[in-house]
């Protein structure tokens, strides 16, 4: 069964995961079509994290099934690499290659990965990189970046390899409220190209504002979703409206 | 003068005490900065403790010597090249025994962080065995095990002593490298791994492209450790018969009988290895310190 545009890109069904004994997702269900922007909140070791890593094959699934364009993403034959081609993610702590300058952060996936041209790479890891705002810092390192320009850089490695959906994992978490703009301000360009992104966040203005759907996580399972609107005016889940009003 | 750092005024602080050691670190930092590497923190002190030692027993030894015979000093100058010959040996041997345990230990490092439970149980198994032997054991085995010639076809090639006192020594060395390298490779944050696997290399490109060179920084300080050990092991060979310093010292004090040259003798030894040793050890620590600081 091919799949096409106008099927959910990603499509979760019951997963279910458990670290030992430790049930960390106890059916979740959630479909995002192409070109939408979801955000997922929910206290912490509520399994947000845990999800966006299932969606990229970092953590195998218990059971349920999880679908990128309409591939099985844990089904034991599927080619790892060409799902992670497709899908980019950024990190909480960045997790930028610390011997490598920012542009080289940026070209190493492509050209040894997808064994791309080098100078096709780097003209596009340039332009990725003045896209995100970073003009003029190609060739600083990591441990010369601020948290925020460092996460910037991530987010262009992501993108570098062309992926269909972004998945973006606290990525505002580890930063100071000035630089939380700045990559704010990046991925809202992102969904606003019309990427699909999928956000594990903790900023409910950003999420009120760019997503298309709120999804609320509590212990293992969604609690409720909705169009942000809807969600942030009139939760209706006891625990929802509790975890809204310590936030709000 | 236009060199030197900036000064604080001694008036101008309330720690006074605190400036000797802060002048001190700040002209470290500026030859630091010109040199664009660390600077070992010699000091000659230390060897001049040493220095001292050997003059001194010297000295004894020719109180207590008979008149008429030849001074401590001039016995040692004589025998020079055949102790520093001795001594070239003893290098020869440690680079050898050091290049052929990296390269091994470099691969078994690795092998214990395989996937597959054989590989892995199999080089954890021989990293132990070799870690926890004496070296001398060791040694032992090598040179009793060997045969001392190999002879593939009509061509015979000898093996000779000092290369089995090699392997010898390399054995330990490389389990220790097993080990280094294993636990630089786990000291790298797994948020490495997660973002290059994100970003769809496979596990060998995440290993050399990405984990191994940030572990080489990681390994030095404790590689050059264990060279300097190593150096020092090296007189084990002695024991076994291999022509290196401390062989060739028992020869110079054989055709002296001397008593009194003994301890003069020994010393001079001890002097060659810690000359070699020590810069070793102090660059060690000023790297360790280095990247201590920017890790």
């Amino acid at each position: 069964m091919a799949w096409t545009p106008d099927q959910p890109i990603v499509s979760c069904k019951e997963v279910h995961k458990a670290f030992g004994a430790v049930e960390v997702l106890k059916g979740v269900s959630l479909d995002v079509a192409k070109g939408e922007t979801i955000c997922v909140i929910g206290p912490s070791g509520s399994g947000k994290s845990t999800l966006l890593r299932c969606i990229n094959a970092l953590v195998p699934i218990n059971s349920g099934s999880i679908t990128v364009e309409g591939q099985e993403v844990h089904d034991p034959k599927l080619d790892k690499l060409a799902l992670r081609r497709k899908v980019g993610m950024v990190f909480q702590q960045y997790n930028l290659f610390p011997h490598k300058s920012a542009l080289q952060n940026v070209m190493m996936a492509p050209v040894t990965v997808l064994k791309q041209d080098k100078a096709e790479v780097e003209q596009r890891a340039y332009r990725l990189l003045k896209k995100v705002r970073l003009e003029g810092k190609e060739q600083a390192y990591p441990g010369e970046l601020s948290g925020g320009q460092q996460q910037r850089v991530a987010i262009a490695r992501a993108l570098a390899m062309n992926p269909d959906v972004m998945l973006f994992d606290e990525v505002t978490a580890a930063l100071d409220p000035e630089t939380v703009k700045e990559v704010l301000l990046t991925i809202r360009e992102l969904a606003e190209e019309g990427m699909t992104c999928l956000l594990v966040t903790h900023e409910m203005g950003f999420a009120r504002e760019i997503a298309d759907m709120i999804y609320f996580t509590d212990r293992g399972v969604i609690v409720e979703s909705g169009p942000p609107k809807d969600f942030f005016a009139s939760a209706k889940d006891p625990r929802t409206k509790e975890f809204l009003s310590q936030i709000l | 003068m236009s060199r030197r750092a900036p000064r604080l005024d001694p008036g101008g602080t309330d720690l006074p005490v605190l400036l000797p050691a802060a002048d001190h670190l700040q002209r470290r930092a500026v030859r630091e900065r010109e040199l664009g590497a660390a600077v070992p923190r010699l000091d000659w002190r230390h060897g001049a403790v040493l220095l001292a030692g050997l003059l001194v027993s010297a000295g004894l030894a020719q109180a207590q010597s008979g008149e008429g015979q030849e001074p401590v000093l001039e016995v040692i100058v004589r025998w020079l090249p055949v102790l520093l010959e001795g001594f070239l040996f003893n290098i020869v041997i440690s680079f050898l025994a050091m290049a052929f345990g990296t390269l091994v230990g470099t691969w078994l490092g690795l092998m214990q962080i395989s996937l597959l439970l054989p590989v892995r149980t199999g080089s954890w198994i021989v990293t132990q065995f070799f870690r926890n032997a004496p070296w001398l054991v060791l040694l032992f085995y090598c040179m009793f095990l060997l045969p001392f010639e190999f002879t593939i076809g009509s061509l015979t090639i000898p093996f000779p002593d000092w290369l089995k006192a090699t392997i010898g020594l390399s054995l330990p060395v490389l389990a220790n490298v097993s080990e280094i390298v294993r636990g630089a490779v786990n000291s790298i944050p797994s948020g490495q791994w997660e973002a290059s696997e994100s970003l769809a290399f496979n596990r060998r490109q995440i290993l050399w492209m990405i984990i191994l060179p940030q572990c080489v920084k990681r390994m030095l300080p404790p590689w050059m450790n264990l060279y300097a050990i190593l150096t020092m092991a090296t007189v084990l060979a002695s024991v076994v018969g291999v022509s290196e310093m401390m062989t060739q010292a028992g020869r110079v004090l054989a055709a002296e009988d001397r008593p009194g040259l003994l301890i003069p003798i020994y010393s001079f030894v001890l002097l060659c290895f810690f000359v070699y040793c020590y810069p070793i050890a102090r660059w060690t620590v000023a790297l360790e310190r280095r990247f201590q600081v920017k890790l």
